[in-house]
This record gives C-alpha cells, sequence and structure tokens, in this order.
C-alpha cells in the first residue's frame, strides 16, 4: 500500500506573514485510504497548513501534489473539483438555506441535474444522520450539527479525500464517537482523511498515522503508538497529563 | 411537496391577476401605472439575481438599463433600425460591458463592490452627458412614427405597452425562477453566504458572479429599451441616474430580498404610490409626492425591516406554530 | 496657471475630507451608509442662508448654530430611525437612510422652493489673496482651514476623551465594547451627532461660495462615499487623504480634460486605486 504514489504530498511547504513564520519546511505525504491527523499544540500552524493545501493561501515556498498533480497556489474551488475538499475550524454554514440546500450546493458539483443532486445529498443526509433534520435552516443548528453538516456538505462534493479541521471540537462524548465512527466509516468507502484535531483521545484510535508540527516545523510523523510515546512530542506537546489520559482511555474505546 | 405545489399556483396566480388587471380597469392612469409596475417590478427581479442570490449589492444597475434605452433609441433615430432589434443589440452591449466592468469590481469586497458598481454608472453617465453623438445632456426625441409593433410605438392604446411589459416581466421572473431552482441558484446563494464555504465546495465563484451579472444586465437592459420606447424620450439624467438605481433596490429590498415574490411585492406598492402621488401632487413641484413616499420607505424600514414579504412570512409561520420560521427572508 | 488648479483642488480637498470624515466615522462605527448624509450639509447651508437673511449673521458666525442643528438632526435619526434599523438583515439600513434622504430634500423643496440662493455679502465674500500669478479665494480658503481644524478636533476628540476611545473600541468591534460596559446605545447616539456635526460645519463654510438649493447635498454624498471606500472604511486618517485626492483629481481632471469629465475622472481614479488596495488605501 505505501509502494504506490500517496494521496497528497506535501513537499517543503514554507508560509510567512510578514516575517512570522507559520510554517517552516514541512513534508509529509498521505496514502490512499489512510486517516492521518494532524497535531500540534495551539499556535503549531495546523489550519495555516490545511488553507495552504487547499488553495486559500498560496504558499512562501514549497510544493503540493494530489495524486501527482502539481495543485500549489491553485484556486481552492479547483482542488475541490479535483477531489480534494475541506471542512473549516470556524464552521460555515450557509446560514439563510436549509440543511438540505447547504449539502445539495455541495452536490451539484457532480451532479448534472436537479434530481441526481437530490440523490446524492439524501445519501449523505443518510450517511450523516441529518436526515431528521434536512428542512431547518442551517444557522438554527446546534454546533455539533452545524459541524456534522460541515462533513456532509464536503461529502456532497464526491471527494477522494477530505480535510477535516477540528470537527470534534466543541462536542460531547457521544457527539465524539458519533464522528469517529462517521471518520472510520467513510475510510470504509475509501475516502482518504487528514485531520487535524486537539481530541487526543477521538484520534489516536482511528488514526492510521499522526503528524506533530510544533512552531510551524514538523517534529514526528509515525504510528500513534510511536508518537505517544515520543519523547520530543510528549515535552512539546503532550505532557504528562495526556500520558495517564491515554492509558486510560485505550480501555475506554 | 405540497408547500412547493403551493408556492408555484401562487406565483402562477399573481401572474394570471397582473395580466388580467388592466383589462378590467380601463382608465388611463391606471393602465400607465400598470406598466410603470411591471417594468420596475422587472427590474427588480433582474437585479435580485446578482444582489439577492449572489449577495454581491449593485448600486449601478442604472449603466445596463440606459445602454438598453440608448442603443436601441439611436439605432432607430439615426438609422431607422425596429426598437426590437435596438433591445437585442441593447442586450448584448450590456451583457459585454457588465462582463468589462465586473472584472475588476469582482475583486472587491461588500461595500468595495457596491460604491464601485456606483461609481461604473457614474462614470457611463458622466460620458453619455458629453457625448455629442448622441445628444449629450440635451437627451434624444424619438421621432414618432405609425403605431405599429415593428416600430414598438402605440398612441392610440396603453395595452400594446402592457402586454409587451408583461412579456419581458415574465420573461425575467421565469429566468430569475429557474436560475433559483438549479445549480446556478444554489451557487449563488452559496457565494452569498460564504466566499471562502463556496470555493470549498468547488465553485468558482468569480465565474459564478459573472454570470449573474451578466444575466442581469441583459434582462435589465431590455426594459431600458421598452421604457424609452414607452416615454419617447431620453436623456441621460433620467435613465442612468443614481435613482433609478436606487429605485430598484428599493423595491426589491422593501418587497423582501432574494426571493422571487419580493420585487413583485415591492414594485405593487412603491410603483402606484409614487406614480398616483406624482400625478395627484406632483403638479405643485413642491415635492410633497417624494415627501411621502420617503417617509413611507423609512417607516416600512423601521417596523418591517425583513420586507413586506418577511411579515407575510413571519404571520404565516406563527399560525403553523414553526418553530424553525426562518426569521430571514 | 497649473499650481493655481492644484492649490485649489487641494483647498476644497479639505472640504471634502471633513465630509467623509463625518460619513466613515458612522461607517466604522456601526456598519450603516447613510445616504442622507450630504441632506444634512444642505440643511446646514440653509441654516446659515436663514439667520444671514434673517438676522443678518454672518455664515462664519451661525457655524456653531449650524453644527448644532445638524448635531441635533444626526443625533435624532439615531433615535428615531437608525435605532431600529441597526441589527436588521442586509440592506435595511441603507433603506431607512434612502428614505430619509428623499424626505428631507422634497421638505427642503415643499419649505424653500428648488430655486437657487446665494450669500452675498459676507466677511469673506469676494475676498482674494494673491500670491504672484496665483490667486486663492478667500473663502474657498477659510472653507479649507474651517475643515482642517474641525476634523482635527474630531480626531482629537477621538483619542483623547472617554466617550472617544469608547468610540474607537466600538469601532473595533460592537460585542467587545459591549462586554467592556460600554453603553453602546450612547455611543452610537453620539457618534451619529458628531457626524452630523462634521457636515454642518462644512455645509456652514460652502454657504459662503456656493448656492444653496434642496439638491445641494447630493453631490457631496454621492463623493463622501466613494472617498470613505477610497481611504477604507471606518479609517478617519483614509478619510482625510481620500479628500484630498479626489479635490486634487477633480480639479486636474477638470483642467486636463474638461470640467464635464471632472467627475468621471473621480470615479475612475476610485476603481484604479482598488484594484491595487481592496480595501482602499488604509484598509487591511
Amino acid at each position: 500500500m505505501f509502494m504506490q504514489e500517496p494521496m497528497l504530498e506535501v513537499q517543503n511547504v514554507t508560509m510567512k506573514f510578514g516575517s512570522l513564520i507559520a510554517n517552516e519546511d514541512v513534508s509529509f505525504s498521505v496514502h490512499k485510504g489512510e486517516i492521518v491527523s494532524l497535531i500540534g499544540p495551539n499556535g503549531a500552524g495546523k489550519t495555516t497548513l490545511f488553507n495552504c493545501i487547499t488553495g486559500f493561501y498560496r504558499p512562501y515556498a514549497g510544493r503540493i501534489y494530489f495524486q501527482g498533480r502539481d495543485i500549489t497556489g491553485r484556486p481552492p474551488h479547483e482542488i475541490t473539483a479535483m477531489g480534494l475538499t475541506r471542512t473549516f475550524q470556524i464552521v460555515k454554514p450557509l446560514k439563510e438555506m436549509t440543511v438540505k440546500e447547504n449539502v445539495l450546493t455541495g452536490a451539484f458539483l457532480r451532479a448534472s441535474s436537479r434530481k441526481e443532486a437530490e440523490k446524492i445529498a439524501e445519501e449523505v443526509l443518510e450517511m450523516t444522520s441529518l436526515s431528521g433534520k434536512k428542512d431547518m435552516p442551517a444557522g438554527s443548528l446546534t454546533i455539533a450539527d452545524k459541524k456534522r453538516l460541515e462533513i456532509a456538505r464536503a461529502l456532497a462534493t464526491g471527494p477522494k479525500m477530505v480535510m477535516l479541521d477540528e470537527a470534534m471540537a466543541g462536542l460531547n462524548q457521544t457527539e465524539i464517537k458519533e464522528a469517529m465512527e462517521l471518520c472510520l466509516n467513510l475510510k470504509n468507502r475509501g475516502i482518504t482523511l487528514l485531520i487535524v484535531e486537539h481530541i487526543m483521545e477521538a484520534i489516536m484510535p482511528i488514526s492510521d498515522r499522526v503528524v506533530v508540527l510544533n512552531a510551524g516545523k514538523k517534529i514526528a510523523d509515525a504510528s500513534p503508538e510511536e508518537v505517544t510515546s515520543n519523547e520530543e512530542v510528549i515535552k512539546a506537546y503532550l505532557g504528562e497529563r495526556y500520558h495517564a489520559k491515554s492509558k486510560k482511555s485505550e480501555h475506554g474505546v | 411537496m405540497n408547500v412547493k405545489n403551493f408556492r408555484i399556483d401562487t406565483l402562477y396566480g399573481i401572474l394570471i391577476v397582473i395580466l388580467l388587471l388592466p383589462f378590467m380597469n380601463s382608465n388611463i392612469n391606471f393602465r400607465h401605472v400598470m406598466v410603470i409596475f411591471l417594468i420596475f417590478a422587472g427590474l427588480g427581479e433582474a437585479w435580485n439575481i446578482i444582489t439577492g442570490f449572489a449577495g454581491q449589492t449593485s448600486f449601478g444597475h442604472a449603466a445596463f438599463f440606459g445602454i438598453g434605452a440608448y442603443t436601441s433609441t439611436i439605432l432607430f433615430y439615426k438609422f431607422g433600425i425596429s426598437p426590437w432589434i435596438g433591445m437585442l443589440a441593447g442586450a448584448v452591449l450590456a451583457t459585454v460591458i457588465s462582463v468589462i466592468v465586473s472584472y475588476p469590481c469582482f475583486r472587491l469586497k461588500g461595500h468595495y463592490f457596491a460604491i464601485a458598481t456606483l461609481a461604473v454608472a457614474e462614470i457611463i453617465k458622466q460620458l453619455f452627458i458629453s457625448w455629442d453623438y448622441v445628444e449629450g445632456a440635451t437627451g434624444i426625441s424619438i421621432p414618432i412614427v405609425e403605431e405599429s409593433v415593428t416600430s414598438m410605438q402605440f398612441h392610440s392604446s396603453k395595452i400594446p405597452y402592457f402586454l409587451i411589459a408583461y412579456v419581458l416581466f415574465l420573461i425575467t421572473t421565469m429566468t430569475a425562477r429557474y436560475i433559483e431552482n438549479n445549480k446556478m441558484g444554489f451557487y449563488l446563494k452559496a457565494i452569498r453566504e460564504s466566499h471562502e464555504a463556496a470555493e470549498a465546495l468547488g465553485i468558482d465563484t468569480t465565474r459564478y458572479k459573472l454570470y449573474a451579472m451578466m444575466v442581469s444586465a441583459a434582462l435589465t437592459a431590455t426594459f431600458g429599451t421598452l421604457y424609452a420606447q414607452y416615454i419617447l424620450y431620453i436623456d441621460p439624467f433620467m435613465v442612468f441616474t443614481l435613482e433609478v438605481s436606487m429605485k430598484i433596490v428599493l423595491l426589491s429590498v422593501l418587497g423582501g430580498l432574494g426571493n422571487i415574490y419580493g420585487p413583485i411585492i415591492g414594485a405593487a406598492i412603491l410603483i402606484p404610490l409614487s406614480e398616483y402621488t406624482r400625478v395627484y401632487l406632483g403638479g405643485t413641484g413642491k415635492g410633497i409626492d417624494l415627501m411621502i413616499f420617503g417617509a413611507l420607505i423609512i417607516f416600512v424600514a423601521c417596523f418591517e425591516p425583513n420586507g413586506i414579504l418577511g411579515l407575510l412570512k413571519k404571520k404565516r409561520s406563527r399560525r403553523r406554530g414553526d418553530v424553525y420560521a426562518r426569521a430571514d427572508a | 496657471m497649473l499650481l493655481q488648479i492644484i492649490l485649489s483642488g487641494i483647498l476644497v480637498g479639505f472640504v471634502y475630507s471633513l465630509v467623509a470624515v463625518g460619513l466613515t466615522l458612522i461607517w466604522g462605527v456601526m456598519d450603516i451608509i447613510n445616504f442622507a448624509h450630504g441632506d444634512f450639509l444642505m440643511v446646514s447651508m440653509y441654516t446659515v442662508f436663514w439667520l444671514y437673511t434673517l438676522l443678518r449673521l454672518d455664515p462664519l458666525a451661525s457655524l456653531p448654530i449650524a453644527a448644532l442643528v445638524t448635531f441635533v438632526l444626526s443625533f435624532l435619526t439615531y433615535k428615531l430611525i437608525i435605532k431600529r434599523v441597526i441589527n436588521a438583515p442586509g440592506l435595511t439600513a441603507l433603506l431607512a437612510t434612502f428614505g430619509l434622504s428623499l424626505f428631507i430634500r422634497n421638505f427642503a423643496q415643499y419649505l424653500w422652493t428648488p430655486n437657487y440662493r446665494f450669500i452675498t455679502t459676507s466677511l469673506v465674500t469676494d475676498k482674494k489673496l494673491e500670491m504672484g500669478s496665483v490667486i486663492i479665494g478667500i473663502p474657498q480658503l477659510v472653507a479649507a482651514l474651517g475643515s482642517i481644524m474641525m476634523t482635527f478636533l474630531v480626531v482629537w476628540f477621538i483619542k483623547n476623551t472617554k466617550t472617544g476611545r469608547a468610540i474607537q473600541a466600538a469601532a473595533q468591534s460592537r460585542d467587545t465594547a459591549k462586554l467592556m460596559g460600554i453603553n453602546t446605545e450612547k455611543i452610537y447616539a453620539v457618534t451619529f451627532g458628531i457626524s452630523g456635526a462634521c457636515v454642518g460645519v462644512a455645509g456652514a463654510l460652502l454657504a459662503t461660495f456656493f448656492p444653496i438649493y434642496p439638491e445641494s447635498g447630493a453631490l457631496y454624498s454621492l463623493l463622501a462615499f466613494v472617498i470613505v471606500a477610497l481611504g477604507g472604511f471606518g479609517n478617519i486618517a483614509g478619510a482625510l487623504y481620500g479628500g484630498v485626492l479626489i479635490g486634487l483629481s477633480e480639479a486636474l481632471g477638470g483642467f486636463f480634460l474638461g470640467t464635464q469629465f471632472k467627475y468621471a475622472i473621480v470615479f475612475l481614479i476610485y476603481l484604479l486605486v482598488l484594484q491595487f488596495r481592496p480595501k482602499g488605501l488604509f484598509g487591511w
């Protein structure tokens, strides 16, 4: 599986805002069918990297390849059309449209008719357990449902790979569990995932690999087990507290 | 499904009532008001595509209206070409100009965009004022010829004008409706709600905004031609002015933004009000008509900020006890 | 000759700046486009005119009264109208201010007819300052100086008083200001008032050399929009420089291309500048 060309390849990406360096020479790759998590303390440059990959920022240096094609600096809509889509940390529901209309909007990317789009939307709503709320205006959803809607909308575009930016932040235990199940479900459907997340208990069990950023630089890229025992990672980020916690959650999940 | 059928029936019902009205009342003032009503309701529908759906506030639609009016008028006045061809030419020209001005304007967001559209319209107005070929500030009186469909001039009755206005209005409303219910409508609304989310959904935001502007401009221009043929005189202050742009904005916002009923409701209230007050009070030259007009606009804005449509929606959902009632319109 | 043009462009530019500063204040603090802004200017001009006609008061003497009138008018506009629409969706606030503009303009026409009126004898009328080949009208010079003074007064007020700092805070973020215990209601009303006072001063200064009629504010509204956007919404320094830039381009455009094109040039400058700075000269 690791022999083939990576789904996403980030090569030596550097991003600066004025004199502030948000990402420095970051490289990693994601293979087809993997769930890779991108973690790091606040301000480590995770969201910036997300924005560089998805075309919202143009990286200062470095290149990004999706399925072997150079996508560096391409506009976001083109990258989505190629099959790489994302959700936003700060949810952006199309407030004045209903849940279903939100998902339909995504579905039109692949659908050639309204009817076909409706079909895709129904499927996605079902998969994300939003069917019961499809006629609600998106602006009136709870935060958990808004996060779910972000994912549903992204899925409706028919992606090969989805990047989730803190899709679980602010959710309660049950909701987190549902989100984890959804991730695994997507993996089973052959969708590759890159996840930025803070909630270790949620991502460690589902991730195939974890990439750790600290102060803009990559400090680790390994399996969850290796990462949690990596001295540098623990020092930089996880701390003793998580160490104890993760032992506990291994039984929990 | 029920709700949807109901909505379609409502639109057809409204369209039929509008069509019948001037035949039930032969008063010349009434028929005049009906023509102006249709022209402005149609203008509102066209404007709604770029502003209501796509969320790009245009304060410059007078530019397209004026181009429509001037193109057909010049072609007829200088070359004797039928206003129907002029109408088509005007629509094409307005579309071309909308592309030229949209590219620089779409780089701007929010108020910056709105002021840019206003600036473009003012520039075009200034150019027409000082352009001798189109008679500059003096304006053009369209030569009166025998009434006929080809000449788009009718002197004995207002009914033919009404019917032409009706057809244009129908085309515009149906276009807006088609857009609303299909991919383009969803894409435009997504752009309105969040530019970034739209991009992430694979929407080429610039391209779709451009499409919306082109359609809107072309439709707006056709009403310009009809208006010129109806009044039989145009000058830059009449067709390119900010007042025309704002009238379109006002009636659409008053009715309810981003909804195809909005401009119809808004025009149904504003146009009779402004035309009748003008007829009965405007003659004094004291501006009482516009004073009342202004006061009414303030009143509606203050007490029904979601437009008349918002008020109707609120009433209906209250009756249904609908907890998910959309506060927006 | 060119120097003369440049100088007069700059002088009128300062008056534009003051009008724009008033507009940008509301825009920055409340995100509201006040279409009636220029009509307050017209009201100020009429105030000065009637005080001059009925009481023989010189426009420069009645300037504070005019500023007070427009302060109150603008303050009341907030209390009676804007307050109700400030949280309304989309373009509703704009609808309200446009209605107000229409109302004020036509009320003026109803009361005072559309005729042009002039103040023919004031302290500054027909006085000139000659420096070699350059001739500067004293009314224009006084208007520019008065506008600069008022602009700096406003800036001083915002930087150095408690109310001023509250206005600044409210401009940064409405919610934060509320959390800081600032009475936003009061701040908004005062901001509107100050905005009115700005055009009030500008109107009184312009009344010494401009015709007075119900539509005389319309052009200033339009120019002020462009200047505010050119400088960056809510940016006072931007409005100041924007005003001068617009005054200059109007004068130079009129000189080189003919006066009929001077406003076309102004609008073109706006479009050009915004291509390079999509959020205005000073906006980020």
